[in-house]
This record gives C-alpha cells, sequence and structure tokens, in this order.
C-alpha cells in the first residue's frame, strides 16, 4: 500500500501565531483516513496548508510523489485535490448547476457522473437553477461535496462535513463517502462526530495543539475506550 | 476537552422541502424611477422634466462605462485603484489624436464620415487605456496586493504621474473638442428637445451594460468572476488563477474607463488632464453607492448621481457642490453596504 499524500515536519504560522507545530502523517492510496481532536488543535490549518491556502513555513508536502508545500493552490487542485471547507464556500449568487461547472474543469459536468450524485444528494438535481444561496445548510454542504467530486479527483480534503446537520442528511453525507470508498478514492475527512467518523474511517490521526498525538487504525481506537478518553477527553461511545 | 456532535440542534429539514422564496430586491431598481417621477411636480414644467431626465440618463451611463470596471476590479479583489481616472483622461487625450488631424471628417455633413472618425477614435483610446491598464496592474498593483494603504498611495501616485505626463505631452490649456456634425444638435417632438448625442451616450451605455451582464451570467468567466467577488479562495481551491483573472479584468475595466473618457470629453467637447482627478471622486462615489462589487448597482448609482446633478443643479444650484456627497450618506444610511451587497468580506 502506497502512500499518496505525506506530511513530515509541516509548521503553520497565521500571521504571527505559530499554529502547526511540526505535523506529519502519511495518507495511504485508497484509504479513508479520519483527523480528530478537540477544537482549535488545527485540523483545517492542516487542510488548508495541504491546499496552500496558507504556506507552510517549514517542512514538506508530498503528493503522489511530487512535493507540493511550495505550490500555488491552483495548481494543487489541478493535480487532482478535490477540497470541502469547514466554511462549505459555496457561490451563493450562482445556481446550484453554476457551482458544479465551474468545479468541472474539464468542460461541461459528465452526465453520467452528475446523475450518480444526484443518486446520493436528490435535492441537488431538484434545485439545479436555483441560486445556492437559498439552499439550506444541509443542501449547501451537499453542492460543496459535490463540487469536490463532479470530476473524479486523486485527493479529497473534507472539513466537518456534518456540522451543525440533521441525522437525515447526515446519512446522505455517509452514504456517499462510503460510495466514494467502494470506488476507491482516498479521502482525508475531519470529523467530530464520532458515529460517523467510526463507520467510514479506515485509519485515524488524532490532533492536538498543532501536532499529531496519536496514528493508528480505525477499528483499534473504536475499540479501546481508555484511550478514546486519554485522546479525546471523553467516552466516544457516549456520543453514538 | 470534547468531541461535539452537532447532531441535535438543528431541527431536521428534508433534502426536497422547497426552497424558501426569494424575491428579487427590485427597491433599489425603483429608486431612480421614484425620484425622477417625484421631481416632476417640482420642476413643473414637463418638457425641462424630460430634458433634465434624459440628460441624467445619458451622464448616467457614461458614468457607468467609467465605473463598471472599478467596482469588479475592487470587489473580485479587494483592490483600492485611486488612479482609475488616469485611464479616463489618456483614452480622452489619445481619442483627440485621431479625432483632430481628421477634423474635416468629424466637420462633414455625413453621419458615415462621422462615423468612420469616431470608430477608430473609440477603438484607440480603449485600446490605450486597457495596454496602460496591463502595465499599471503589474507594475503598481502586483506588487502590493492585500495592502490597503499602499494600494491607495500607489495608485494616487500613478494618477498624478499620469496627470502630470499628459500635461507634458499636450501642454495645460483646454484642448477643444467638437463634436461631429451630425451628432450635433437635437431631435425634436413637440417642445421636447433631445440631444442626439445623449441618445447615443445612452445607447451605447446600454450596451456595455448589456455586454457585461452578458458575459457575467453566461460564460464560464464571467461565473468565475462573480464567484470570485464572493469568495477568491474557492476559486482557486478549484483550480483558477484569480489573479490572471482579475488582470484581465483590469485591463478592460481600463479600457472601458478610456471609452467612457472619450464619450465625456465629446460630451463636453472639451479635454483637459485635470478631468481623470475631477470623474475620480465621481466614480468612487457611484461605485460606493453601488454596492462594491455589484455592476446592477453601479449602473443605478451611475444614474442617480446623475439624476442628483442634473435635478439638483436645475433646482438647488447652490448645492451643486455636495448634492453627491449627501446622496451617498443617504443610501448609506439607508444600506451601509451599498445599494447591493455583494461581497462577504
Ligand atoms: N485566521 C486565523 N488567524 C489567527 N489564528 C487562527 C486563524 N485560523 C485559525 N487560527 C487559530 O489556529 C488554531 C487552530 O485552528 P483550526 O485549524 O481552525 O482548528 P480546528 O479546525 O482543529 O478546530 C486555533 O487556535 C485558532 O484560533
Ligand atoms: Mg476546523
Amino acid at each position: 500500500m502506497t502512500d499518496l499524500l505525506t506530511l513530515s515536519g509541516v509548521h503553520t504560522h497565521i500571521g504571527r501565531y505559530h499554529i502547526l507545530h511540526g505535523v506529519d502523517f502519511a495518507i495511504p492510496e485508497g484509504q479513508t483516513t479520519m483527523l480528530l481532536g478537540r477544537n482549535g488543535a488545527g485540523k483545517t490549518t492542516t487542510l488548508r496548508t495541504i491546499m496552500g491556502l496558507w504556506p507552510a513555513s517549514a517542512g514538506s508536502i508530498t503528493l503522489a510523489g511530487q512535493r507540493i508545500e511550495k505550490i500555488a493552490t491552483p495548481e494543487i487542485a489541478r493535480l487532482g485535490v478535490g477540497y470541502v471547507p469547514e466554511s462549505m464556500a459555496v457561490f451563493s449568487d450562482l445556481t446550484v448547476k453554476e457551482n458544479l461547472v465551474l468545479a468541472a474543469r474539464d468542460g461541461a459536468p459528465d452526465t453520467a457522473r452528475l446523475e450518480w450524485i444526484f443518486g446520493f444528494f436528490p435535492a441537488l438535481k431538484k434545485f439545479w437553477l436555483s441560486r445556492a444561496g437559498a439552499l439550506s445548510g444541509g443542501q449547501k454542504q451537499m453542492l460543496s461535496i459535490a463540487r469536490a467530486i463532479v470530476e473524479p479527483r486523486q485527493l479529497l480534503l473534507i472539513d466537518e462535513p456534518t456540522k451543525g446537520l440533521a441525522p437525515a442528511i447526515i446519512g446522505a453525507l455517509i452514504d456517499c463517502f462510503a460510495e466514494l470508498k467502494r470506488r476507491g478514492a482516498t479521502i482525508l475527512l475531519v470529523e467530530q462526530n464520532f458515529h460517523a467518523a467510526r463507520e467510514i474511517g479506515d485509519a485515524v490521526l488524532v490532533m492536538d495543539n498543532g501536532a499529531i498525538v496519536h496514528r493508528g487504525g480505525m477499528a483499534d481506537l473504536a475499540n479501546d475506550i481508555p484511550l478514546q478518553e486519554r485522546l479525546l477527553g471523553l467516552s466516544l461511545e457516549a456520543h453514538q | 476537552m470534547t468531541i461535539v456532535p452537532h447532531m441535535t440542534d438543528v431541527p431536521a429539514q428534508s433534502a426536497s422541502e422547497p426552497l424558501p422564496k426569494q424575491p428579487r430586491d427590485l427597491l433599489p431598481l425603483l429608486l431612480p424611477v421614484l425620484l425622477a417621477l417625484a421631481m416632476l411636480p417640482l420642476i413643473g414644467s414637463g418638457s425641462t422634466w424630460i430634458t433634465l431626465t434624459v440628460a441624467s440618463l445619458a451622464m448616467g451611463m457614461m458614468i457607468f462605462i467609467m465605473a463598471s470596471g472599478l467596482t469588479l476590479v475592487f470587489g473580485l479583489m479587494d483592490v483600492l485603484n485611486f488612479g482609475h481616472g488616469a485611464f479616463i483622461a489618456v483614452g480622452a487625450y489619445v481619442a483627440t489624436l485621431v479625432l483632430l488631424p481628421l477634423a474635416s471628417w468629424v466637420q462633414a455633413d455625413s453621419l458615415w464620415l462621422n462615423l468612420a472618425v469616431l470608430a477608430p477614435a473609440a477603438l484607440a483610446a480603449m485600446a490605450v487605456s486597457g495596454a496602460l491598464g496591463l502595465v499599471v496592474e503589474r507594475v503598481l498593483i502586483l506588487p502590493v496586493y492585500g495592502q490597503h494603504l499602499k494600494q491607495i498611495l500607489m495608485t494616487t501616485g500613478g494618477l498624478i504621474v499620469a496627470e502630470q505626463a499628459l500635461y507634458a505631452l499636450w501642454g495645460p490649456q483646454i484642448i477643444p473638442l467638437p463634436l461631429p456634425t451630425s451628432l450635433r444638435g437635437s431631435f425634436i417632438l413637440g417642445d421636447v428637445a433631445i440631444a442626439k448625442y445623449r441618445l447615443l451616450a445612452m445607447g451605447v451605455g446600454l450596451a456595455v451594460f448589456v455586454g457585461i451582464q452578458l458575459v457575467l451570467t453566461r460564460s464560464k468567466i464571467g461565473l468565475l468572476i462573480r464567484a470570485g467577488v464572493e469568495n477568491r479562495e474557492m476559486v482557486e481551491a478549484l483550480g483558477y488563477h484569480i489573479k490572471r483573472l482579475f488582470l484581465g479584468v483590469f485591463m478592460v475595466g481600463s479600457a472601458l474607463a478610456g471609452l467612457g473618457g472619450i464619450m465625456w470629453a465629446l460630451y463636453r467637447e472639451q479635454v483637459h488632464a485635470s478631468m481623470g482627478n475631477d470623474l475620480t471622486v465621481l466614480v468612487f462615489i457611484v461605485v460606493i453607492i453601488g454596492g462594491l462589487g455589484s455592476i446592477g448597482g453601479c449602473f443605478i448609482g451611475a444614474i442617480l448621481v446623475a439624476m442628483v446633478a442634473n435635478y439638483g443643479g436645475f433646482l438647488l444650484p447652490k448645492l451643486a457642490l455636495v448634492s453627491n456627497i449627501l446622496l451617498m450618506v443617504a443610501i448609506l444610511m439607508w444600506r451601509p453596504r451599498g445599494l447591493y451587497a455583494v461581497t462577504s468580506r
């Protein structure tokens, strides 16, 4: 099993704040890796650094054998990285269709692939010509995810997709991620909802204070309640 | 130190629920109509009112052409270009290079000869202003992205240099620029006289407005511009170089300022190096009133500014100097981010 993405000794400063203190991890190809950790641990900053939205002040980031820590964000995206930011960042003045037209860089969105996406997210089909700004929070999240997968990407970075959403919508998102996984996608997924994390994660990384404090298999963490308590400060069982 | 499940705090919402109806925000659109109607009884004479209204629309369209690029430049990249007026002045001076040597065509009583000299003059004005835009963006603006204070210093400096360069090249005197013969005079409808050139200005302004709207709504480039005005990071994360897009917008905006410059010069029938400076203020007021980044807002804002200038100049000439500022204050008290707030920043 080869690693698609490797971070080693990555430091990130935002203005004068030192946020990431030497982040090291590797994401194996074809797996879903969960990135956990309390609020403010540095998970979003890690994803933004991979995307080149914050510059790494030290360390290296390697994607499929290529160093990317000095490359501009659009080039990183064009290497095949799909990004679903924490804020969803749908273009609210554009329609659902126009959001996806922009996300499909290689011409018009592929019809069969759209139908496949509509299978998980029928709302996107229904509101195809509506302004994205008029969608509900869950529908915006669906659109944001659809934008990242409208064309096949070699790596997906997804930041807290279930945050603040109703259980029915979380279910649709999990179905979508599970299907992406079956199709061989490599995913780095930040997820606070441990129930969801356990269902789709193969591997798990736990972050605290800007560094990785645990790496291992998802099943191992899910079955080891004392470890969960030590790493995450509570019994995750209680939140299923 | 808890992992917070966010599942319970939002009511369940099915994905198939209909969208909340979002009525189009038409109030700003009504504003110029209401203003014009309110002026009718104050002005009294119907024919004077029509003349002033047509004058307002024509002037508004010219200001819109000059301001449209500026609003996109600000909306897309947060760039404050205080030197925008330089493109206006340069456009007007370049036009004199074509129009003055070919004065006999300008004076000829033939619409075709007149247009045969106007069209290349306008194209030359746009080409030179657009090319100057390329240089200005690369040299003055690229190094100071994201730094407003430096942008103001750089572009204000650029405006001063441009103005002095125009003085040096053409001298300090006002250059008269007579209207082509077939655009002089008015169409007379009953007791109402409508200046021909104002109709032309309205037509060109409308064409530019429709053209910009078509590009913004129908082309991928236009979608990228609108998306970039809202969230440029996400446009980059989708794989598009926002700075290349911005350079293109900057050049087109500069070219349009040049077009506005020749139109304004013909409207005033004179060219002077200080016109860039004077119009910068007006154009900034329009962009702020309209909502930074909004083409529709810029269009309405330009008409409002022109209406206040024309109606106000007729009714309360003493207030002419401050009327635009008063208009801006009134609009911002109603909508602090302008008629149409676009950017989420
Ligand atoms: N734009 C910013 N400016 C300054 N500090 C920031 C900024 N964004 C995040 N931080 C800080 O960086 C730390 C990590 O934030 P973040 O990566 O968003 O954490 P997480 O996603 O794990 O909740 C936090 O302490 C946060 O306050
Ligand atoms: Mg976060």
